[in-house]
């Protein structure tokens, strides 16, 4: 073994069985190793086995469904991980290797102190007593950058914000100084401006402490900004492997320079995004990339015609508070803009800020507290039910989640037909069926589907399902709240695209609500920043993105990572 | 893990569903059941115990039970009826005499005269009947009319027979079909009440939900029996009818609160948001879209409550507030058996108690293995 490898992994394959007689193999045969003092970074979509690859790494693969194969190996310090006992296993877990989850809502347990949790590691790893366990906790959590640390040593993980108790983690995970340290996916649940600060820490600390890093993610743009090497992996295998400028600038495999493009980015806007599976059969056919270098103009000139006028949006939610009394949390306040036919409104802001409030009360899902939304001269929030009836088909959302969205009792028929049904669109059953054949095939959907269930299908598939839902009702206006936030990269790309494709054709207007500054900057007119429900800056995309003019505009775009050209 | 990975390389190899019809999720269930052999067994001892009823309450099988064909007591035929032979002569010989028993003269003179008048009926005590010659003209007045009940008295039967000479398997038989509809058309009832309750207030929430909130915990706050007896006491007649509502009325609680629950977490799904923002209806979010997503709770509490209520019929039916006389149920045979088993005639306790105990728990396994089989979550 060579001295500057820390762990190497040898073909590594790892099986789950799904029933009695059948597994299915998710790592097929993988081998890669970690050197000292470095971060390699695994970068793959879901399903790719990126975190399989980890866990079996840790040991923590579901012993009663999983299966690693006899010839894999992996050796840690020479030693060979997979021989070791279950004992020895877990002495070594924890202290020389250690991780951190994706969600630190979920990976701290509620009902303790995160003293006691930070506690717990340094005693059973370290042997230290209470009191030298404390004082380290507390050494350890003004190491992660915890203000004020001697008294959040006895604060419970939900006194704490998102980003707190992933520096919490953290500090778990580097109590008993580890010497590799796994990051499973530690910043997919932050803000962006929270996950530049986890990055530029677990960074910091990585030299601090000479450590290794195995940092798991699908955003390759991350990638860029703190790894050293690179892997790629798709269904199982490694794609390609190298240096991480080697991997930016000269990416070898067709996979790896599809995921570099179906990306969108901050510098440019395609006329339409290029997809993995188009991008990958265009090589195979023809050799060489090609990629649309037609770019969309995109903005408003301000002589458009007005679908939405929205003045003065406010929502307040009431806690009661003592035995009468009540407080006041304002979600909303005072929102206004105007929407443009056929335009697209998008609008961001961190966890909290409201967006997603803005579009919910648009759709009556909430009551509004404040304000007015003009629709054709009525003002649609003030309106009784049963006036709001016939707005209400004119108006639709896409959820974030097309896995919750979608009843998962109903067949996409089921599905499709019942908004029609309800507002008596078509004359009847089979001229409903017909009208929702021909909505599956505008969204790229098999007729096949027709008698489907949700479960039947991937994510990106059901969120076609769930636009073609909304189509049935022919909106004007689509709201799209995250709604490829929970989408890998290149089945983003394929529904940006029909949305993009939907909005030429039907002519709809979106407001599109997102986190994502590169996705908004791609398909988005106008752009409205919010934070802690009030509207920062309102302006036409390319000028927001080019000249900033508030503060925060200015902080949220700095934070967007951008990859090795930064 | 394996659902992901495969759903991946589906969206991305040009979308293609394989063909075929695609399979529900209660055929999901289904096939999952079916490949737990423990929930096959017991699904069809359930199955069987159905068919035992359907054919008794249709009058196939156990029409006749109420006939006396064997002798009182008679003991199962395994036994053989030597033992009632051995237990007759040791009848006979009567226990040595107790000095200091006060009652030792009256004894001896009642021993001496049967022996006397030659008469040939000595009960199980050993004391003769007294009135063994009037019953004798009674019978033999009765073969004169043609009313002869049974002609012969069996002295054994295959499982015995009770106090009166019904056969136990019948017996268990009719006494399966009152106690299998109790149960069943008693859970169906209290999951009815508690589904129904349970949705309007976890949907409405607020207002609604505290009013059948407070309703609940006086309900609930009333010891069980007593509420039973009250109930029964409202009621004022005794049959089937009466215990399947005095076991629905009390029962709702449990599905109440568990359906609500669900309801609650349901109503803030996106599926439901969705639903509204095409404009469905208050009742359409609740019993067309919420209601197959609870519908496995709702099951699961049936089949739960069906033991629960097997056995409280029985518990009613001990208290004297069951069946009416003339009708049997496991619950009254029990009744009769305490009785008995001081007797040592142990075939009638153990006749209901096996029939109950095997019903019982092939109906639980099942319920175990239904809610493994529906839960979505388990997929």
């Amino acid at each position: 073994m060579s001295q500057e490898s820390l762990l190497k992994v040898e073909n590594l394959r790892v099986s789950f069985r799904i029933n009695k007689k059948e597994s299915v193999e998710t790592v097929k045969g993988i081998s890669f190793d970690i050197p000292r003092n470095s971060t390699v970074a695994l970068v793959g979509e879901s399903g790719s086995g990126k975190s399989v690859s980890s866990l079996a790494i840790m040991g923590l693969l579901p012993p009663d469904t999983s299966s690693i194969a006899k010839e894999s190996k992996i050796t840690f310090e020479g030693r060979s991980l997979l021989d070791l006992s279950l004992a020895e296993r877990r002495q070594l877990c924890g202290k020389d290797i250690s991780m951190i989850f994706q969600e630190p809502m979920t990976s701290l347990n509620p009902v303790f102190t995160v003293g006691f949790q930070i506690g717990e590691v340094l005693q059973l790893h370290m042997g230290m007593n209470a009191k030298q366990a404390r004082a380290r906790s507390i050494a350890l959590l003004e190491e992660v950058g915890i203000p004020d640390p001697t008294n959040k040593i006895d604060a419970y993980p939900s006194q704490m914000s998102g980003g707190q108790q992933q520096r919490v983690m953290i500090a778990m995970a580097i109590a008993c100084e580890p010497k590799l340290l796994i990051a499973d996916e530690p910043t997919t649940a932050l803000d962006v401006t929270i996950q530049k600060q986890i990055i530029d820490l677990i960074e910091a600390l990585r030299v601090k402490h000479n450590m290794s890093v195995l940092f798991i993610t699908h955003d390759l743009a991350l990638v860029g900004e703190i790894a050293d090497k690179v892997i790629v992996m798709r269904s199982g295998e490694i794609r390609e492997a190298g240096d991480v400028k080697q991997i930016f600038q000269a990416p070898k495999d067709t996979y790896t320079q599809a995921l570099l493009h179906c990306r969108p980015s901050l510098d440019s806007r395609p006329w339409r995004l290029p997809v993995i599976a188009d991008f990958m059969s265009n090589i195979e056919k023809t050799g060489s990339i090609v990629i649309e270098h037609k770019e969309r103009p995109r903005g408003l000139n301000g002589d458009e015609d007005i679908v939405l006028d929205v003045r003065g949006l406010g929502k307040s939610f009431y806690t009661r508070e003592g035995f009468f009394g009540k407080k006041e949390f304002r979600a909303v306040e005072d929102v206004s803009f105007k929407l443009a036919r056929g335009k697209t409104l998008g609008v961001v802001g961190e966890s909290g800020s409201g967006k997603t409030t803005v579009g919910l009360t648009l759709m009556r899902l909430h009551q509004a507290t404040a304000g007015q939304a003009i629709f054709e001269g009525k003002d649609i929030l003030s309106m009784s039910n049963k006036d709001f009836m016939q707005y209400k088909r004119r108006i639709q959302i896409i959820f974030q989640n097309p896995y919750a969205s979608l009843n998962p009792r109903f067949t996409v028929g089921q599905i499709l037909m019942e908004p029609m049904q309800i507002h008596s669109i078509g004359a009847n059953d089979s001229e409903r069926a017909k009208m929702a054949y021909t909505l599956l095939e505008k969204v790229g959907l098999p007729a096949i589907a027709f008698h489907r269930y949700p479960h039947e299908f991937s994510g990106g598939q059901r969120q076609r399902i769930a636009i073609a839902r909304c189509l049935t009702m022919k909106p004007e206006i689509l709201i799209c709240d995250e709604s490829v936030s929970a989408l890998d990269v290149s089945v983003q790309a394929q529904v940006l695209n029909l949305l993009q494709d939907l909005q030429e054709e039907f002519g709809l207007s979106y407001i599109f609500i997102s986190h994502d500054l590169a996705v908004v900057k791609y398909i988005a007119d106008q752009v409205m920043v919010m934070n802690k429900g009030k509207v920062v800056e309102l302006a036409n995309s390319d000028e927001l993105y080019r000249n900033p003019t508030q503060a925060y505009t200015k902080t949220l775009l700095n934070a967007i990572p951008r990859g090795l050209h930064a | 893990m394996s659902t992901s990975i495969s759903t991946n390389s589906m969206n991305s190899s040009n979308q293609t569903v394989s063909p075929g019809v695609s399979p529900g999720l209660w055929a999901l269930a289904w096939r999952r059941l079916r490949a737990d052999k423990i929930a096959m067994l017991a699904m069809s001892v359930v199955a069987a115990f159905l068919v035992v009823l359907v054919l008794s309450a249709s009058g196939l099988i156990a029409s006749d039970w109420e006939q006396e064909i064997a002798m009182s007591y008679a003991p199962p035929g395994f036994i053989g009826a030597d033992a009632v032979k051995t237990e007759a002569i040791k009848a006979e010989a009567p226990p040595p005499e107790n000095p200091l028993d006060p009652l030792a003269d009256v004894l001896r003179e009642l021993r001496k005269t049967p022996g006397n008048q030659q008469s040939p009926s000595v009960n199980e005590y050993g004391v003769p009947d007294p009135l063994a010659t009037e019953m004798k003209e009674i019978y033999s007045e009765l073969a004169k009319k043609g009313k002869a009940v049974v002609a012969e008295r069996v002295p054994t039967l295959p499982f015995g027979a009770d106090k009166w000479g019904h056969d136990i398997i019948k017996k268990t038989i009719k006494g399966a079909e009152t106690s299998i509809v109790v149960g069943l058309v008693a859970a169906f009832l209290a999951t009815l009440l508690g589904t129904l309750f349970g949705a309007i207030s976890g949907y409405f929430g607020g207002r609604v939900d505290d009013l059948f909130n407070w309703f609940y915990s006086i309900f609930t706050s009333i010891p069980y029996l007593l509420l039973i007896l009250s109930v029964a006491a409202v009621l004022q007649q005794k049959g089937v009818t009466t215990i399947i509502l005095i076991l629905a009325f009390t029962g709702w609680t449990g599905p109440f609160r568990l359906i609500r629950a669900e309801y609650m977490k349901h109503k803030n799904r996106e599926y439901v948001w969705a639903a509204d923002a095409i404009g469905a209806s208050h009742f359409r979010k609740m019993f067309i879209h919420i209601f197959p997503n609870v519908s496995h709770v709702a099951l699961v509490q049936v089949s739960i409550l069906v033991v629960g209520f097997i056995k409280s019929e029985v518990i009613l039916s001990f208290l004297g507030f069951g069946v009416p006389v003339g009708v049997v149920s496991w619950g009254s045979m029990l009744n009769e058996a305490q009785n008995e088993l001081i007797l040592g005639k142990w075939w009638q306790l153990v006749a209901a108690t096996a029939a109950m105990a095997v019903l019982v728990t092939a109906f639980s396994l099942f319920t175990d293995a239904l809610r493994d089989a529906l839960d979505p979550k388990l997929k």
